[in-house]
């Protein structure tokens, strides 16, 4: 019998013999085809534990299976190997090694939220996403996403002044990401505006660089934030393990 | 003080989008509102809401952020505060939510509050509404029908909403009351404003489908693909153009509209453009006065032969 599932088992787990004669039957070909067994002994125990103490994470422990993030998942429609109920499944039962497959596109959920708007037990599976790729950067598995340096960049600017400035945002991203900022596709979209409004953009540029757009005494709204911060991310490390700073 | 609490004059948050790559929203929804006789006061020092990025480095700190804005209209002596964007409405509406649900997130707004010199703010003193709430409950359609001197008639409009708008719903409590009430599932007071502006909406599928806005740089090539899906789509429905009402939207659908071009050969031709900016020239303002020239894709040829602007 052939194995109609064939495309759920990594191929490296398939084995078929091309010449099998077994009690002077012929078995040759996919009537041969087994799946080779595995037992598994490494759970990790903390895992599900580590990625509840992170902020999204929280109720990881009342999901039940029914696979409704996965349906309603935008990035899943466009790779299919993006699945958030699995993910949320591996963590609960503590398999690493599994989980660490998908180590590199976790990072890629887009927060539109379809899976928590669909989701019957308010597990928020969109925090459990931004959890697990944050537990994976604090135990080192992953580097920092592009997505972190992009919410880190940002995130220190509001910080800082109270507001951000978009220009600034976009090309401390590009320095931090070490990707040159002339992308084919954005200087096309900056001639064709400066080509249609020379006078106006050069003023708005020009602006923008001089005159940086911040709140008022924002001076102790900083140090609160920068003080809550740096405990929060203190008990991040804590939670998961991680030894010094990130 | 002083502020009022109908909808005649309400506090105006625009936020840091409205005043760089989405400031053609900011010039509309002001001309708008002064068109139809409505006033903005905008908040005093408001500071940013923290977009989509903030939650990802502490989800409280977003908190915060918001609550100060939410403080500061109550301060001014309003009610309501208008958002245009979409991040930063469902921002205000989360801290909303979190800070009459979630004690932890009181601890830490009256915690950096007090530190920062600052009353926290408690929930239920301000109601944070969309543009799109403001014009439809402010004068609605009837009286917008009366007001338009240069019909929409003959534009086919796809009317996109995005995530934020709708998304999680139980941020929304006014969502999904039944007539007259807003739709999470299928919102609608876009395609009622801009159809009694007399444009032609088409049937159109993905009115919430997510345009990969919060990786538009990071994963440049997902929203790409994310924002193509939807412009081809639109133009499948029959669609000249996508109407936005929120600055990430439709700042992602226009650079990557040029992307897929560039990048994938997909050429599109639909035009992207503020509901707000549509709806002032159904009320008689010119294509400048709603800022078309600030959009990054050039529609001022299409907007001339439809008569507009």
């Amino acid at each position: 019998m052939p194995i109609h599932e064939k495309s759920l088992i990594r191929k490296e787990n398939l084995v078929e013999n091309e010449n099998l004669v077994i009690d002077g039957v012929d078995v040759s070909g996919h009537w041969s085809t087994f799946i080779t067994g595995r037992s598994l002994t490494d759970y990790n125990d903390d895992m599900q534990d580590e990625i509840a103490a992170l902020p999204g994470g929280e109720n990881i422990h009342r999901c039940w299976q029914c696979g409704s993030c996965t349906n309603a998942c935008t990035v899943n429609a466009v790779n299919p190997e993006f699945n958030p109920r699995y993910w949320i499944y591996l963590i609960r039962l503590g398999m690493e090694e599994e989980l660490l497959r998908d180590k590199d596109i976790i990072w890629q959920c887009v927060s539109c939220n379809k899976c928590t708007y669909a989701c019957p037990r308010d597990v928020v599976p969109e925090g459990v996403m931004k959890a697990t790729a944050h537990w994976l950067e604090l135990k080192g598995h992953t580097p920092k996403s592009p997505s972190t340096e992009f919410d880190e960049e940002f995130s220190g600017q509001v910080i800082k002044t109270g507001k951000i400035e978009e220009s600034r945002v976009i090309m401390n991203f590009f320095r931090r990401t070490e990707q040159p900022l002339a992308q084919p596709w954005l200087v096309a979209l900056i001639k064709g505006l400066a080509f249609r409004f020379p006078v106006f953009y050069l003023m708005r540029m020009g602006m923008a660089v001089v005159r940086r757009p911040r709140t008022r005494n924002w001076a102790k709204s900083r140090r609160a934030i920068n003080e809550y911060v740096q405990e929060v991310e203190a008990a991040n490390r804590a939670a998961v393990g991680a030894k010094g700073g990130h | 003080m002083d502020g009022s609490n109908d909808l005649q004059k309400v506090a105006y948050y625009p936020g840091c989008a409205l005043e760089g790559t989405g400031h053609a929203y900011n010039r509309s929804t002001k001309a708008v509102g002064k068109s139809l006789g409505l006033e903005l006061v905008e908040l005093e020092n408001w500071n940013c809401c923290g977009a989509m990025e903030v939650k990802n480095v502490d989800p409280k700190v977003q908190t915060y952020l918001s609550a100060r804005n939410l403080s500061i209209a109550e301060d001014m002596g309003f009610d309501k505060v208008m958002a245009p964007c979409n991040g930063c409405y469902h921002n205000l509406k989360k801290a909303e939510y979190d800070l009459a649900n979630d004690p932890k997130s009181v601890e830490v707004n009256e915690r950096i509050s007090a530190k920062a010199g600052h009353d926290a703010y408690k929930p239920g003193k301000v109601e944070t509404i969309h543009a799109l709430d403001w014009i439809k409950k402010a004068v609605g359609e009837e009286e917008l029908e009366k007001r338009v001197k240069n019909s929409l008639k003959g534009i086919k409009v796809a009317n996109y909403y995005g995530c934020m708008y709708t998304r999680p719903r139980h941020i929304f409590p006014e969502k999904d009351k039944g007539p007259g009430s807003e739709s999470t599932a299928k919102p609608h007071f876009m395609d009622d404003i801009l159809a009694a502006a007399g444009a032609e909406n088409v049937e159109f599928p993905l009115k919430t489908a997510c345009c990969g806005g919060a990786h538009s740089l990071s994963d440049s090539d997902m929203s790409t693909k994310l924002v193509l899906n939807i412009i081809e789509t639109a133009e499948a429905c029959g669609a000249e153009v996508i109407a936005t009402e929120c600055p990430t939207c439709h700042t992602g659908l226009e650079m990557h509209q040029v992307r897929a071009e560039k990048v994938l050969g997909r050429k599109t031709n639909v035009k992207i453009l503020y509901f707000t900016q549509l709806l002032g020239m159904a009320l008689g303002l010119s294509a400048s006065k709603v800022g078309v020239q600030e959009n990054l894709s050039d529609s001022r040829a299409f907007l001339k032969e439809k008569g507009l602007g």
